[in-house]
């Protein structure tokens, strides 16, 4: 058992790091967001050259081979720099479910292009009352000849206006609500039938309101929940670590307001009752991380059933954790807080919207209670 | 990263499992499943037999009947001992004193108490609190006067864990009153049997005797029952309380209650189903399992730390592990009394001798006074605000 990164991983950390730290600066982050599209193409560039575009692709898809550790230590650095480039729908989740869900070829021929940084993916499956719910599925997918035509529509769909491409769950059989008969599509995002309502999202990212009216899309897959199930546990694992980079920065940006502000001739990290609310903000950071870490372990696990436990398990502890840390992050900056001009909101805002992504802590608290519990007897 | 064991730990833990689960007998192992107190001859018996197949003072020095294990070896072993509900072997002896002794001791000492620690052939009890001096324990006051070849004692000890056991006190007493405060402090063995202690009961709100107040009225004791340095006794204290590092999680216990929850939570019924099928009783559990898992794995970061620190530094990030563990294993306690309903009020049984047929199922017994009890885990051994003060100051620089 350890918990050391390996060499490669190092320099990978390092590297990744020394980015954000360079070009990730608060201020650099707004000139990004206030490009056209909403991030820096140039960033976009950026992190194809760095080979981060890559990262958990295998090398006969054009990438490096990289696993759940690797993705976490991106994912954490990213947290830490509110990337706001579509990194996340793109190479961890567009990516993901083509491992999980396309034929070899169709990674092989689509992988390199994301590599090299000419392709972007989205992921469109929330539809509007299907919550947190993967296997609500309204969209029609009807046979036509070699492709499939799609109908229906999908909500925030994380970067939907970036996207060249869409992966879209759309049902081929049964009812809304069964599991089985869920196909995993790819839309071309300009094509005839696809329409795309772009707009910004709290956490100062972009997503898009898709409506398929006959699209033609290829099928990817045509019963693909489980493997979209498997796409999906190695995305939340990567915002777990996302959001554990967003808390660390939170929890620095605290402490450093404790030492500096100055009230009653002495700098308010003097009094023990802000102390003691910061000793337990980095008691939830330190929990979050342990349950980042077991996520990243756990994601590659292919038992359903024990993967899904680990990461409802760790969902619920980064949902609490990161409320807990970002509200007392606030509160303990006082007024400042509550700025737009000032970093500390925002990290508040990106850790807010990560609880609501892919099931809040209530939601996974409940599967993981139905799941029978983590320890002994599951009942 | 690999959270893996290797093939050895693994093959190491089978072996203390397999030895924990077979040597250490059945109905003390069940006691401790149940919250039930273990009896004196409880407590010696099982360190008894630790001791003979050299498991019960592993954290010692080698030369002293330790173990060269790795942290993670020390891990399994107290996992695997708390999953067994295998009684810790007495803590006063095994993690506080002995090491102590071991440590700061000269060899005089050292053979004339560790053996006997190692064996329980001497139970020993702490006096380092006192009335006046909880959190602040510097500033105690029982004071050692030297004279010739006796320090005479004078003062009082306060909550004194299991003194009606003990034949032996290791006190903290001043032995300089000009000096400052931490710096006339020595560390001092007390045969129970010495004229002038009075050893009087503290009732506990479960009805259990477990600590004392302990008086010393002009009380010899040889000037050879010194440990180390005279007044040199902080730093030796602040060495026995940084020494429990990892253990102090209780993750084993915890987990080994969890289990024992889902399964009377199955036989326990709540509107006309087993209990472990409401969807909030799970979830209630889930949500301290979850805690526990991070906790645990927090656990394993600091044991894979502690290869890289130096040994007998005291690790504030113990500090984190002491103040979410002991939150844990009192919510633990909270969902057992939960599963037993009504069963709960029933008050059979205290150290008064009263002990009242058992009404409802035997494990209830147990449940309120293990609940009332347990609100002392986030006490003893520096309150969970003492904690959070060593964090920020150690961990945050504030």
């Amino acid at each position: 058992m350890d918990f050391d990164l390996n060499d490669e991983q190092r320099l990978l950390k390092e590297s990744v790091d020394r980015l954000i730290l360079d070009q990730y600066q608060f201020q650099q982050r707004k000139q990004y967001m206030a490009e056209p599209t909403g991030y820096s193409s140039t960033m976009w560039s950026r992190l194809a050259e760095q080979g981060l575009l890559g990262l958990p692709f295998s090398e006969a898809a054009g990438g490096f081979g990289g696993g759940p550790i690797e993705t976490m230590i991106v994912a954490e650095a990213f947290g830490r720099g509110l990337v706001v480039e579509p990194y996340f729908a793109t190479v961890i989740l567009g990516g993901g479910l083509l491992r999980r869900a396309a034929d070899p070829a169709v990674l092989a021929a689509l992988g390199p292009q994301i590599v090299a940084g000419k392709l972007k993916l989205a992921f469109a499956h929330i539809e509007r009352h299907s919550r947190y719910d993967l296997a609500n599925v309204a969209t029609s997918a009807t046979k036509d000849g070699g492709d499939h035509v799609l109908n229906g529509a999908k909500s925030v769909v994380l970067h939907g206006d970036a996207a060249d491409k869409i992966l879209v769950t759309a049902r081929v059989s049964g009812s809304q609500m069964d599991r089985d008969g869920i196909g995993l599509f790819l839309v071309d995002a300009t094509a005839p039938g696809v329409t795309r309502r772009g707009y910004p999202t709290q956490d100062g990212m972009r997503a898009a309101e898709v409506v398929l009216t006959g699209a033609r899309a290829q099928m990817l897959s045509e019963n693909a929940l489980p493997s979209i199930e498997h796409a999906v546990d190695e995305a939340i694992a990567a915002l777990c670590a996302e959001a554990v980079g967003t808390m660390q920065s939170m929890q620095d940006l605290t402490l450093d307001y404790l030492k500096t502000r100055k009230q009653f001739g002495r700098p308010i990290g003097s009094f023990q009752v802000l102390q003691h609310r910061s000793v337990d903000m980095l008691v939830a950071l330190e929990g979050a991380r342990s349950m980042a870490m077991f996520a990243a372990v756990m994601a590659a696990e292919e038992n359903p059933v024990e993967r899904r436990r680990a990461i409802a398990a760790a969902k619920v502890q980064i949902g609490r954790s990161g409320k807990h840390i970002g509200q007392e992050a606030i509160q303990l900056h006082g007024g400042i807080g509550m700025t737009m001009e000032y970093s500390v909101g925002h990290y508040f805002k990106r850790m807010t919207m990560i609880d609501q992504l892919y099931g809040d802590a209530d939601q996974h608290l409940a599967g993981l209670a139905a799941l029978g519990g983590l320890f002994g007897a599951a009942a | 990263m690999d959270l893996n064991f290797t093939e050895e730990e693994i093959a190491f833990r089978d072996d203390v499992r397999r030895f924990f689960r077979s040597a250490i007998p059945d109905s003390i192992r069940a006691k401790v499943a149940e919250g039930e107190g273990l009896t004196r001859d409880d407590m010696i018996q099982s360190q008894r037999i630790l001791n003979q197949h050299g498991y019960a003072t592993p954290n010692w020095p080698v030369e002293w009947g330790g173990k060269p294990w790795t942290p993670v070896q020390v891990y399994l072993y107290q996992d695997e001992m708390q999953l067994a509900n295998v009684p810790s072997p007495i803590p006063f002896n095994v993690s506080m004193v002995g090491p102590v002794i071991a440590q700061f001791g000269c060899q005089e000492i050292k053979q004339r108490f560790l053996p006997a620690t190692a064996n329980a052939d001497i139970f020993w009890c702490q006096g380092f609190s006192e009335p006046g001096s909880g959190s602040d324990l510097a500033s105690l006051r029982t004071r050692a006067e030297r004279k010739g070849d006796k320090y005479v004692v004078n003062g009082q000890k306060i909550w004194t864990t299991l003194a009606q056991y003990g034949e032996w006190i290791f006190c903290l007493v001043r032995t300089d009153t000009d000096a400052k405060q931490q710096e006339g402090i020595s560390f001092l063995l007390i045969d129970m049997k010495t004229p002038g202690i009075t050893v009087r009961p503290i009732v506990l709100i479960d009805g259990g005797r477990e600590v004392n107040e302990v008086f010393f009225d002009n009380v010899e004791v040889p000037v050879e029952n010194l440990v180390g340095e005279e007044n040199k006794g902080w730093d030796y204290a602040k060495f026995l309380l940084g020494n429990e590092r990892t253990g102090i999680a209780r993750v084993g216990a915890s987990k080994a209650k969890v289990a024992r929850i889902k399964e009377l939570a199955a036989i326990e019924q709540s509107g006309g189903r087993p209990l472990i099928q409401d969807p909030r009783f799970r979830e209630k559990l889930a949500s301290v399992e979850i805690e526990l898992k991070a906790l645990e794995m927090t656990q394993l970061r600091v044991v894979a730390d502690e290869r890289k620190m130096a040994k007998g530094r005291p690790n504030p990030a113990s500090s984190i592990l002491k103040l979410k563990g002991s939150v844990i294993q009192q919510q633990l306690t909270e969902l057992v009394m939960e599963v037993v309903g009504p069963y709960a009020m029933p008050y059979q049984r205290d150290f008064d001798g009263r002990n009242e047929p058992v009404v409802g199922p035997d494990y209830a017994t147990e449940a309120a006074p293990m609940y009332f009890n347990y609100r002392k885990v986030s006490i003893y051994g520096g309150s969970n605000e003492i904690q959070r003060n060593i964090i920020a100051k150690a961990i945050l620089g504030l």
